[in-house]
Order: C-alpha cells, then structure tokens, then sequence
C-alpha cells in the first residue's frame, strides 16, 4: 500500500528545491497545449482566452494530480510582442511567422514593447491571475520566458541570427539590450500577476547549438545581467541541448533549477550539479508520443533512479511542453508511475522495478 | 575549430588546381564536411559550427565549380524540402554541404504535403529530403507519402531532424527510407542512392 502524501505540491517543490527529500519525487507535467483536447477546442480556438486556458491547466491538474500549474501558453506569444505574426495548426503549438527583423539594419529601430499594450501578453497575465485565485498556495505556478538570448531565433531566423553572431557584432549588442529589458519587465509582470516562478527558456546558449567557448560572452553574460532582476525564482531550460560542458557556468547565473535533457546522462547531471542546481526533466517527449504504461513506468522509475534521490529533482519532460500527440493514458501512467516509484526514502531496487 | 571564412577562402584560392576544381572539391571540402559531421554527431561541434562550416565550403565550391556542375558527381533528380515548419536551417545546412560537395539539387523551400508533391511530379524528383524540426512535420511525411502512393509515385525519401533524432524508429514509422542526422549523413545517403539511382 502507499504511504500517504503529506505535502503540498508547493511545499514537495519548494523542499527538493531545497536539495533535501520531500513525501515524494514532485511531477511537473508540462501540458501547455493539452487544455484545448479537454475543453473541446482547437489551439487557435483555447488560447484566445484566459478563461480557457485556465479552466485547462485546472482540469489537467485534477485529472493527472501534478505539482504546478503551467501559465506559459506558447514560444512565440513573444513574437506577438514585438509586431510578429504566429500561425495556429490544429495538432501542435503556434509557429511563428515571418521574422519581424528583416534586414540587420532593422534592429536599430527596435523598441521594448510595452507589455500591458499588447494582447497576447495581457492574455497570459489574465490567466496567471486566474489560476492563482483559483489554486492559491497549493501548487506553484510556473511562467515563462524566452531569454534575450533566445528570443531572436524567432525575431529574425535561425539563419540570419547565426550569421549576426558571427558577423555583426554591433547589431547583436543592440538586439541584446533591448530583449534584456523586455524580458525582465515580461518576466516580472508574470510574478506580479501571480506566477510563483519563471522558466527562463534559453536553448541557444547549449553546445548544442554555439560553440561552447562562444557561451561565455553571450548567453552567460545575457544571464548574469538579467537573472538578478527577475523578482523572483527561475529555472533555466535549455529545451534538450546539452549543459554539462557548461555546467560551471551556468551555476553562476543565479538560476534555481535547471532543465536537462535526454542527451546527457541523468547520474552524471546528478552528480555535477547536486547541492547547486535542481534538475528539472528528462523524460523524451518525442518517444513518449509512442509510449504505452509500461514503456511509461519503466521510463519514469529509471529517471528516479538515476537522479531522485537526496531531493533536487522534478520529473518532467525534455523540452518544456509535452507534445500535442502525447496520450492521456500515458500522461495518466506517468502520473501513476512517479507515485508508484517515486515517494521517499527511495526504494533501493526502483530501477530493476 | 575557428570559423574563419575570409582564410578558409585564401586557403581554398592557394590549393586548387584551376583546371580540375572538382579534386579539390572532393580531397579537400568533403573530408572537411566528413570531419564537420564526425564533430556533431559526437558532440565536439555544435549546430552553430556545422551551419557556418557548411555555408563557407558553399561559398568556396560556388566560387570553383560551373553554375550547373555538369562534372558533378551525379545527374539524379535531387530535391530538398522542409514540410509545413518555418524552421529552415537544417534544410540550408544539407543543401550547402550537398552544393559544396559538387551535387546539384533543386531546393523546393517550406511546403505542404500536396504542395511538396505538386513539386516532385513538376520535376521527376527521384531522391527527396525532407527536413522537420516539429513533431507534428515528422508526422506529416506520412501524410505525403500516401499521397505520393495515391499517385502511384515512387521515389526515394529521406528524412532529417530534431523529432528523428528524439526517437530513432519515428523515420520507420512515418515510412521514410532512410534518416540522416547530419549534413553528412545526408551526403552519404545521397552518394550511395545516386549511384543506385544511375546503376
């Protein structure tokens, strides 16, 4: 029989945050796009409302029994902030469209958008203050942003970014200082708005995706300059890029947490960043699109097993949002997997399990 | 590995032979893209590498070989396309190493399943490479596919990118023939099924 859970989700967060064991392993399912499938809606359909969006993280989190609630609606609502368009498919989340930034010269005529000026962002705080009025204490609710960093992946391209980091240094200056302010008034109007803390998405500062050396001028310092402004806690994510090779850095940042991947092993994450940073992470959303329950509790106990124990460590998936085709089943037997491997003190044999 | 392009150029103008562009191409670029493609996949080289990499040795062949390589090392009809994502680096970084490598393929851009098969029965494409970044793109190879069987098309389709790489039987299921997780995978794929193609 299980033991009784004797903790909030709030509190069971905010202990393992705290690098110390709570009742059981915390589950942050991150099912941004999951709301429109229980109310009946297409994406295009939930997201235009906060009312919505609200009513889906609540049913969610009644059905599956989850440690948050996620506020983040989709990656290029950000877009919209600055005069972008975003495309809607009925199966996935919102693109963004064509790159508001055209031409390089085009980023010395940028302004930080104001946040309470602009729809799609006012949605997101609408819903942030329902969920809280609604959830309270209870459980965390966690916002999101892009990082400075990051954000221009969707500003311009991949390509023309790429080519602005290597070949116009100036430019990139420029870009960074005004998504610095833009991101630390976003992030801290979702604080204010109720978020209990905000996932600060920065996929390009992996070695993934630049030059390891390359990381310390660029995203570490865009970290170090705007992780001390935002009035409350983050976690980083670098959405499935590695993090190892800068794992020393990126424990200067001031960041909470961190979100891992499946590239990287969880016992070597586990052992660099124990007592520093918590792990967020690492079931892969992709494969779980093809899970059944076993596949689902084998998955969960051996990520448990690897990094659960001695606290600092949230289950959750890769990459920050859980991919459209993901089943209810298998989110269902996740749910009741990490319940079933994941309470504390640890079983000793929860991998063979 | 610095990215160089102003002495990776230099370099390229002291070392080829005017007369047999096409030895330098491949003695020199496409180990170079070997190398590049080796560095990804083990980790060494990041996404930001492989780009920049693959874009100057385009550079550097463009600037060697004749507009429409007839010495090329194929005569397939090669395309590329990215479905229904506005995602298009991984597309530009296998159409650079593959144009750096001497082949000549026609790029389709962003497309639709029955836009991409408007393009392959306008131009008898034999060998097709798709790149994704989304999941729900991966999923709609599926989608074209029957579409092509419904035309009774046969060609070849080769698949790249992020969801492929996140699960490594995702290419079987949507029923591609092959997967390529770097620009030299895909350089490889394209060798051998040329070849196959003219044999």
């Amino acid at each position: 029989m299980r033991a009784a859970e004797t903790m909030t989700s709030l509190q069971r967060t905010l202990t393992t945050l705290g690098h110390a064991e709570p009742d059981r392993v915390p589950l942050f399912l991150l099912n941004n796009l999951h709301g429109s499938k229980e109310l009946g809606l297409t994406p295009k359909e939930y997201f235009a409302n906060p009312e919505y969006v609200t009513e889906g993280q609540l049913r969610l989190r009644r059905k599956y029994g989850d440690d948050c609630l996620y506020s983040f609606f989709y990656a290029a609502v950000e877009v919209e902030a600055w005069g972008g368009e975003v495309i809607y498919i009925d199966e996935g989340p919102p693109n963004a469209g064509q790159p508001i930034v055209g031409h390089f010269d085009d980023i010395f005529d940028l302004h930080v958008p104001i946040i309470g000026e602009i729809p799609a962002l006012n949605r997101v705080l609408r819903a942030t203050e329902l969920m809280k009025a609604e959830i309270g204490d209870e459980a965390p609710i966690i916002g999101v942003v892009m990082s400075p960093f990051s954000l221009p992946v969707m500003q311009m391209g991949f390509e023309d970014y790429l080519l602005l980091l290597f070949e116009h240094p100036e430019a990139f200056r420029r870009l960074m200082e005004v998504n610095v302010e833009f991101c630390i008034r976003w992030a801290n109007a979702q604080l204010a708005a109720g978020a209990t803390a905000i996932c600060y998405f920065d996929p390009v500062s992996s070695p993934t995706i630049i030059p390891r050396e390359m990381y310390g001028d660029t995203g570490y310092r865009i970290a170090r300059e705007t992780l001390p402004r935002i009035e409350g806690p983050t976690a980083t994510h670098l959405a499935s890029g590695r993090v190892l090779p800068i794992a020393g850095q990126l424990t200067e940042t001031a960041t909470a947490a961190l979100g891992v991947g499946e590239s990287e092993d969880l016992c070597d994450l586990k052992a660099t960043f124990s007592g520093k940073l918590s792990l967020l992470g690492n079931l892969n959303g992709i494969e779980m699109v093809g899970w059944n329950e076993r596949g689902a509790h084998a998955a969960v106990a051996d990520a448990i097993a690897r990094a659960g124990a001695g606290g600092g460590f949230i289950l959750s998936d890769n990459h920050g949002e859980i991919p459209f085709q993901v089943s209810s089943d298998t989110m269902m037997a996740i749910a009741d997997a990490v319940r079933e491997y994941g309470r504390y003190p640890l079983d000793g044999d929860v991998r063979d399990a | 590995m610095a990215v160089d392009g102003v002495a990776a150029k230099r370099i390229a103008a002291e070392a080829v032979d005017p007369d047999h562009p096409l030895e330098f191409v491949e003695e020199i670029m496409v180990p170079v893209l070997e190398e590049i493609g080796a560095g990804w996949e083990r980790g060494i080289y990041s996404l930001a590498h492989v780009y920049m990499g693959s874009r100057i040795c385009e550079e550097i062949s463009d600037s060697m070989l004749p507009p429409s390589p007839g010495e090329g090392p194929t005569t397939s009809r090669i395309a590329i396309a990215v479905l229904n994502d506005y995602h298009l680096l991984g597309k530009k970084i296998v159409r650079s190493a593959l144009r750096a490598a001497g082949f000549n393929l026609l790029d389709f851009g962003r497309c639709s399943p029955e836009v991409l098969l408007e393009r392959v029965l306008e131009n008898g494409t034999e060998i097709l490479l798709i790149s994704v970044l989304m999941l729900p793109s991966a999923l709609d190879v599926a989608e074209f596919l029957a579409l092509a069987e419904q035309e009774g098309i046969r060609l070849t389709v080769v698949v790249g990118g992020a969801p492929f790489r996140l699960d490594p039987e995702l290419w079987r299921r949507v029923g591609a023939d092959a997967v390529g997780h770097s620009a030299f995978d895909a350089l490889k794929l394209v060798r051998d099924l040329s070849g196959e193609a003219k044999s």
